[in-house]
């Protein structure tokens, strides 16, 4: 039975395998040396280069596109969670005015389809001054990080006891004091899942990040990688070393941080 | 109201305003002047700028380019969150009863839903190579994927439902952690078969979540855009050209914003009716607990 069992999860991990295949073959064709991309078989090369790692690090604009994307996500990351927690704070807890109406007009704004904002944001940015830069991006990446994050930390706020803070308040402390040394501790784990799918949605974005940028000042990783230029041909070995790159950071959060993700993704779900 | 509620309510109102100042620029504001930009003639490169009426929707009821990108986007979204649901579920069932390397598991699965859509779109290209794509190699066939407009869509559709699978798998799967072991092994106590155990425990259970999975992803496939842009940009033959692809090309490539903007409000139109759908289903599931 036990024997069973083993061979069981042995065998669920090997076809999960089998599912991230795409992953892994992209990860090995970034190490093929050239003259072997086009051949197949042999499925597995005979030596391994980083060569496509330095043209794409030495002589493409990948570098640059990292640091769009990372700033972009980054500062996108801030803005969702310094505007979202007093947001989700009064939502979760103060008696607002029109609470449940608010709570659909956040729902109904993560599903604007990007497609029928992009020429009105399009027309702002450029009267603005703002195309091409970081700002034009983090406002268009704000638009679904805020509520999204708005809405997790309020679910994750009202799973919070309220009688943990009116304690604190019985015990003298003010109202301020009693949520940074109360409410803030016990959320963290949310504040982390939040930002972490605030960062990630970013990261990933490419319609906005496609159309409002024209040059490497502010083209992010999606954008870049999309873009990839090839003189003659396609060169995939390069294109599979900066899709690698680009997969980075998801794939830290990914392994590092798995129960957050896990937890943001399914509170955006099926809370409320 | 005494002067605490009162004062509560004022904070309330305070904490929220820079959220609500933020969507009224960015999502909003947008979302109302699509509307209006919909009715009208815009072709900034002319300087062109002049009231269309609902002329641009005219157009399109007769327009066969547009309908075949309202086939393509139904064809594209039902069969992929059909296949995300099926699929998900058999994941979900398999890992529900995983002991061993279950973090490995989740970081395998999680992976693909994580990564760029651009990613995917690259690792899929590559993998549908013609002469060193793996997926041909597999097969020991010559297929031209992204090149046949027989094969374009199913090849779009399974990077698609590569990619978003995970999602559906995760919800599922907290949902059968929550399922007493009990329920199960009362039902095989009484006799019933695996098959039959599932079919008439386990699938009830899950059907809140599974309809809760397939609204968020026919939502998202509704409005799915890089993964057919990156991989095929429409083609070939505009086989794979959704309603979004249509709507990014009349904005940005025949540069004319008005028509553009009403095919993007029909994306839009759709979303927004799929959404009152999750709305409606919520909130009548809440008038019965």
């Amino acid at each position: 039975m036990r024997r069973a069992g083993l061979a069981r999860d042995a065998l669920v991990l090997v076809a999960l395998t089998a599912y991230a295949a795409p992953f892994f073959w992209q990860l090995l064709t970034s190490f093929k040396p050239e003259a072997d991309l086009l051949r197949l078989p042999p499925l597995l090369p005979a030596r391994l280069t980083l060569a496509h790692y330095r043209v794409v690090l030495e002589q493409s604009l990948m570098p640059q596109a990292l640091g769009n994307s990372l700033g972009v996500a980054a500062a996108t990351t801030l803005l969702a969670l310094g505007a979202g927690l007093p947001a989700a704070y009064a939502i979760a807890r103060l008696p607002v005015p029109g609470r449940r109406a608010l709570l659909l007009a956040l729902v109904a704004s993560t599903a604007f389809p990007q497609i029928a904002t992009v020429s009105p944001l399009y027309l702002l940015l450029r009267a603005l001054r703002l195309r091409d830069t970081w700002t034009a991006l983090v406002l268009a990446h704000t638009s679904f990080a805020l509520p999204l994050t708005v809405w997790l930390l309020a679910g994750f706020i009202r799973e919070i006891p309220r009688a943990l803070e009116e304690s604190a308040a019985v015990d003298g402390a003010s109202r301020a004091q009693a949520l940074r040394s109360v409410l803030l501790p016990l959320l963290a784990p949310g504040l982390a899942s939040a930002g972490l799918l605030a960062f990630l949605s970013s990261w990933n974005e490419f319609l906005f990040a496609y159309t409002f940028t024209a040059s490497e000042a502010s083209r992010t990783v999606p954008v870049a990688l999309a873009l990839f230029p090839g003189v003659f041909e396609v060169p995939w070995g390069d294109i599979a070393a900066a899709s690698m790159l680009a997969s980075l950071p998801p794939l830290l959060i990914v392994v590092a941080l798995q129960r957050a993700l896990v937890r943001g993704l399914l509170a955006g779900a099926v809370k409320e | 109201m005494t002067p605490r509620e009162r004062a509560d309510r004022r904070r309330g109102l305070l904490l929220l305003a820079p959220t609500l100042a933020i969507l009224g620029v960015v999502t909003v504001y947008p979302g109302a002047w699509v509307l209006w930009l919909s009715l009208q003639h815009r072709i900034p490169v002319f300087g062109v700028e002049r009231f269309a009426g609902v002329s641009h929707y005219a157009f399109l009821a007769g327009d066969p380019r547009f309908w075949s990108a309202v086939w393509t986007t139904a064809v594209f979204t039902a069969s992929s969150v059909t296949l995300e649901l099926v699929l998900g579920v058999l994941v979900a069932l398999a890992l529900a009863g995983q002991r061993r390397g279950r973090h490995l598991a989740f970081s395998l699965l999680l992976l693909a839903w994580a990564m760029p859509a651009v990613v995917t779109a690259k690792l899929f290209e590559w993998l549908y190579h013609p002469a060193a794509g793996l997926l041909n190699f597999l097969l020991g066939a010559r297929l031209n994927w992204l090149g046949d407009p027989g094969l374009a869509l199913p090849a779009v559709v399974l990077a698609d439902v590569w990619r978003t699978l995970p999602f559906v798998a995760v919800l599922a799967y907290a949902r059968l952690l929550a399922i007493p072991a009990e329920l199960v092994e009362a039902a095989q106590v009484d006799g019933a078969g695996r098959a039959a155990t599932f079919r008439h425990v386990t699938l009830p259970l899950l059907r809140r979540i599974l309809a809760i999975a397939a609204l968020f992803r026919t939502l998202d496939a509704l409005r799915a855009f890089d993964i057919m842009f990156v991989l095929t940009g429409g083609g070939p033959a505009g086989t794979t050209e959704t309603l979004t692809v249509y709507a990014y090309r009349g904005l940005f490539q025949m540069l004319q914003l008005g028509f553009g903007s009403a095919v993007g409000v029909v994306v839009f139109a759709l979303v927004m009716t799929v959404a009152w759908a999750y709305v409606r289903l919520l909130s009548a599931e809440e008038s019965r607990a």
